[in-house]
């Protein structure tokens, strides 16, 4: 599953565009969010076009409410396949997770009870994604705040049982784990030992904070520090079992100098290069 | 189609943009996760809005923007996912606000940034250089038709006191040229970033015209019946020089032309199209 050349990317902001261009570090590529480039023209897409000339890039979607009650937005959809035929970007991803409903989209990944029919309702929208982009997509794992009712089935199994229907692999995104298992009274470890590695096609990392008013009680995926020690613990643990797979350290707000984040990626790759050292 | 998903995602939609009061009584409503998915959904739509609408902002101050922008998620929550086009009704919302019925300013402010970011936004295509229609012939030129670029936007403005204001922001000062006066304004990017010049009615009806299809002719027509008297040798060198077209289609010919065609001379006095070119703001 490991693709040779990928390794450890980064999350690639605006503010970023110049010092990414310039940059080269072994295995490295850049990850953007799909919809910020689903425009029709304008130096946005002169940006990304070259970045592209430089690195390989991966389309990481957020708005395309794979678990909504709706099918996928066919308007949306031609115009991510229309930017996946340009681009040929080495990765292509989303959420399990739903934000749109009767016409409107909420920028967030919203949660659902994991239910037979929410599963039929989400492999069918992945294969619509696939059959427009002509690949396979990743899903993610999301994190969650909260206890839902109505559950039929655990969410590995539940992505698994997605992997099989529809043939997509899957997106682990570490500190989604962590931030749900403190959420929800979860163990992050068992869920990391128990996800299925060999239909890992990327793994995200990223840093989190404690609720202002509930501090640690209750976590959110913020994206605007550097990666928790503990998350770094799981990733070490899930890489040991499972091996090398692309990784991507994200930043979304706070967005600290480009240097910084080289140094986060240099200890992601360091964690995966101990662990091939280890298996050769 | 009716659902146990699609109506726990109704209830669930309906508890997100509620007034915090008014939230439902479903058990995920009342645990203490449920803010996070409230919060992260009204910050994620009112920061674009701040994005889009950066002079209104700047106009109406932070506080009192994010108030209104949180009543306008209620009232226009987004229906795309390419959140950077979020709040396109958002002009026309803040018209018709009672408490804003006095600040026609306001408006036309939004309307200036909304039709910054459809310019930012918009298709690439090629450019119609000022020098294309030099050696045109006159009845031809006449008979052809001018297409607007697709990243030009133009705006006749409500409040004549707008563009000043919001390009006083855009470029950087703060201080509005309260005596300056705008009739209308024309957004283009020639060159990547979007950048701004004034115009008067005349030029704002025939761009409307030419982008209806007319033929330069009727075009014209159209813009002395907005403003009789309007000096077209004035003007429309300054919309070529904003490149505000993409090309020039001959009907004589049946041909598209680009770069090979040119006004008569008659329409080309150097002056004021030149000193207007050269005035364009930046972006």
């Amino acid at each position: 599953m490991h693709r040779p050349g990928l390794g450890v990317g980064l999350g690639l902001k605006p503010e970023h565009f110049d010092a990414a261009l310039g940059w080269r570090g072994d295995g490295a590529w850049f990850e953007v969010h799909a919809e910020n480039y689903l425009v029709a023209g304008g130096p946005r897409r002169r940006w990304l076009e070259a970045v592209r000339g430089a690195h390989p890039i991966s389309l990481h979607g957020v708005s395309f409410s794979l678990a909504g009650s709706d099918e996928v937005d066919a308007a949306a959809l031609a115009k991510l396949a229309a930017l996946v035929r340009e681009l040929q970007p080495a990765l292509v991803s989303e959420h399990l997770a739903w934000s749109r409903f009767g016409g409107a989209y909420l920028p967030d990944l919203l949660p659902f009870p994991r239910t037979r029919e929410a599963l039929d309702r989400v492999a069918a929208n992945v294969g619509r994604v696939q059959d427009a982009i002509g690949r396979t997509i990743a899903v993610e794992n999301p994190s969650h705040y909260l206890a839902l009712d109505g559950h039929e089935y655990d969410e590995i199994d539940f992505l698994a049982e997605l992997a099989r229907r529809t043939g997509c692999t899957l997106l682990l995104d570490i500190n989604n784990v962590h931030v749900s298992a403190n959420n929800t009274g979860a163990s992050a470890d068992d869920y990391v030992d128990a996800f299925p590695a060999a239909l890992v096609s990327e793994i995200h990392l990223a840093g989190h904070r404690a609720d202002a008013q509930l501090g640690a009680r209750l976590l959110i995926d913020s994206h605007d520090a550097p990666v928790a020690p503990a998350v770094w613990t799981l990733f070490d643990r899930f890489i040991a079992r499972a091996g090398a797979r692309p990784t991507l350290i994200e930043r979304d707000a706070e967005i600290p100098p480009f240097a910084e984040l080289v140094r986060e990626r240099d200890a992601a790759a360091a964690i995966l290069d101990r662990h091939v050292a280890v298996a050769v | 189609m009716s659902t146990t998903l699609a109506s726990f995602q109704a209830s669930f939609f309906a508890a997100l943009l509620a007034e915090p009061d008014a939230v439902a009584d479903a058990p995920f409503a009342r645990q203490p996760g449920f803010a996070v998915y409230r919060n992260t959904v009204m910050a994620g739509c009112i920061e674009a809005l701040e994005a889009n609408y950066p002079t209104v902002r700047g106009l109406v101050g932070d506080a009192r923007f994010r108030e209104i922008a949180r009543a306008f998620v209620r009232a226009e929550p987004p229906s795309d996912g390419v959140i950077a086009g979020y709040g396109a009704g958002f002009a026309a919302w803040l018209d018709a606000q009672p408490e804003d019925a006095g600040s026609t300013l306001v408006g036309s402010v939004a309307t200036l940034d909304r039709a910054w970011t459809e310019a930012h936004l918009a298709a690439d295509a090629p450019l119609l250089e000022p020098g294309a229609l030099i050696a045109f012939a006159a009845e031809r030129f006449a008979s052809s038709r001018l297409v607007p670029h697709p990243a030009a936007r133009w705006l006749a403005l409500a409040a004549p006191q707008a563009f000043a204001a919001w390009r006083g922001r855009r470029e950087g000062g703060i201080h509005d040229d309260v005596e300056r006066r705008d009739e209308g304004a024309l957004l283009t990017r020639p060159d990547g970033a979007v950048v701004w010049t004034s115009i008067d009615r005349a030029a704002v009806a025939f761009l409307d015209a030419c982008a209806e299809g007319n033929v330069v002719a009727d075009a014209l027509e159209a813009a002395a019946a907005a403003e009789p008297g309007s000096d077209v040798a004035r003007w429309l060198p300054a919309l070529m020089h904003a490149r505000a077209f993409t090309r020039i289609e001959s009907r004589s010919e049946g041909d598209v032309s680009q770069g090979n065609v040119a006004l008569p001379l008659s329409l080309i006095p150097a002056g004021d199209g030149r000193r207007e070119a050269a005035a364009l703001g930046r972006s």
